[in-house]
């Protein structure tokens, strides 16, 4: 099983600790593309962790798409605990939409800059 | 609470296009509750202006800050020292707090990151309704503690109108009707012979009609 290197990943003890700060902070840090991933819908541990999660990453595309970002670098992805192959499927995924929309813009405006 | 809305962050850019360096200001309290313009609202703004000037190529810098209150002074104190090093505030506190900020601080410029909407109360998270007008003289002992004024499409005080029906309002049926709500509540009061009462002509010169107003308290003046 295999997933690209260059996805890093940060641990958190449900999806429903991701808040919308957490998606733009790391846009703003220079991250070309965020994946939310949590448990399927409807088996949350919490119950709702991973619904409210889903609203907040749409919450965040909105903002990326109105500072012209692009809110589809933030995506939301459901799996089971026990899918690692799915898991690796995913951050491949993810990985390729990014690549095919290209480096995140700060970054590319920064550069110039330099 | 004072209920507020997220204003949309095309038309904060806009207000800011001269500005280089920016404070978001937050309120801790109402606006903090109904989640448009707390800590953690004034984190996402302040993300999301520092990434648009980013992108533009824009040098703009914006710092955060969240006080208890924006309508006291003494919370307002807190920023002396440090507003001359900004060009512009955006204070995500109700219509209060952004005029009160405004003049304490004369020469900076004050711009509001919210939309004031009503005195509510929280139905769940993400719901608020309104429950008050401020009319300056409640009425509420007499019509089983729902208000007419805030509640009711027409501001009856002797009502339903015709446009009840099912106990919903004739101006979306979303939208209970405040006079069934009364005489619900009068009848699990077993006070409906109340209703039977007719409302006198209320004085509206307390309420808006009246111009800005003001209360004095000169047992509690300093």
């Amino acid at each position: 099983m295999k997933y690209p290197t260059n996805v890093k990943i940060v641990r958190v003890p449900c999806t429903g600790k991701v808040d919308v700060i957490h998606i733009m902070r790391a846009f703003e840090k220079g991250a070309d593309g965020v994946a939310v991933i949590g448990c399927l819908e409807g088996e949350c541990h919490f119950n709702t962790g991973n619904l409210m999660a889903r609203r907040r990453v749409e919450q965040a595309q909105k903002i990326l798409d109105t500072i012209g970002i692009g809110g589809e670098r933030a995506q939301m992805y459901n799996l089971s605990s026990s899918e690692g192959p799915r898991f690796a499927q995913y951050a491949t995924e993810i990985t390729e939409k990014i690549k095919a929309l290209g480096p995140n813009p700060i970054r590319i405006s920064k550069n110039k800059a330099a | 609470m004072i209920v507020a809305d997220r204003k949309p962050i095309e038309e904060i850019i806009g207000y800011l296009k001269d500005h280089k360096k920016i404070l978001i200001l937050g309120c801790n309290e109402c606006v903090t509750v109904c989640e448009a313009g707390g800590k953690k609202e004034v984190g996402v703004l302040a993300s999301a202006l520092r990434m648009h000037a980013q992108k533009e190529g824009k040098d703009v810098e914006i710092d955060e800050i969240t006080i208890e209150r924006q309508c006291d002074r003494e919370y307002l104190d807190e920023i002396r020292d440090s507003i001359d090093q900004y060009d512009a505030v955006v204070s995500l506190a109700c219509g209060v707090g952004v005029q009160f900020t405004a003049e304490q601080y004369h020469s900076t410029p004050v711009y509001p990151g919210v939309n004031t909407c009503f005195m509510g109360a929280t139905e769940k998270r993400g719901v608020w309704t309104e429950r008050c007008q401020g009319c300056g003289q409640c009425i509420l002992a007499t019509t089983g503690s729902i208000c007419p004024v805030a509640r009711c499409a027409k501001r009856l005080f002797n009502g339903p109108c015709g446009g009840s029906t099912t106990g919903r309002c004739e101006i979306n049926p979303e939208v209970e009707c405040a006079w069934q709500l009364i005489i619900d509540r009068l009848k699990a009061l077993d006070r409906l012979d109340e209703y039977e009462k007719l409302c006198p002509i209320k004085d509206w010169s307390t309420d808006r009609a009246g111009g800005p107003r003001k209360v004095v308290r000169e047992d509690v003046q300093q």
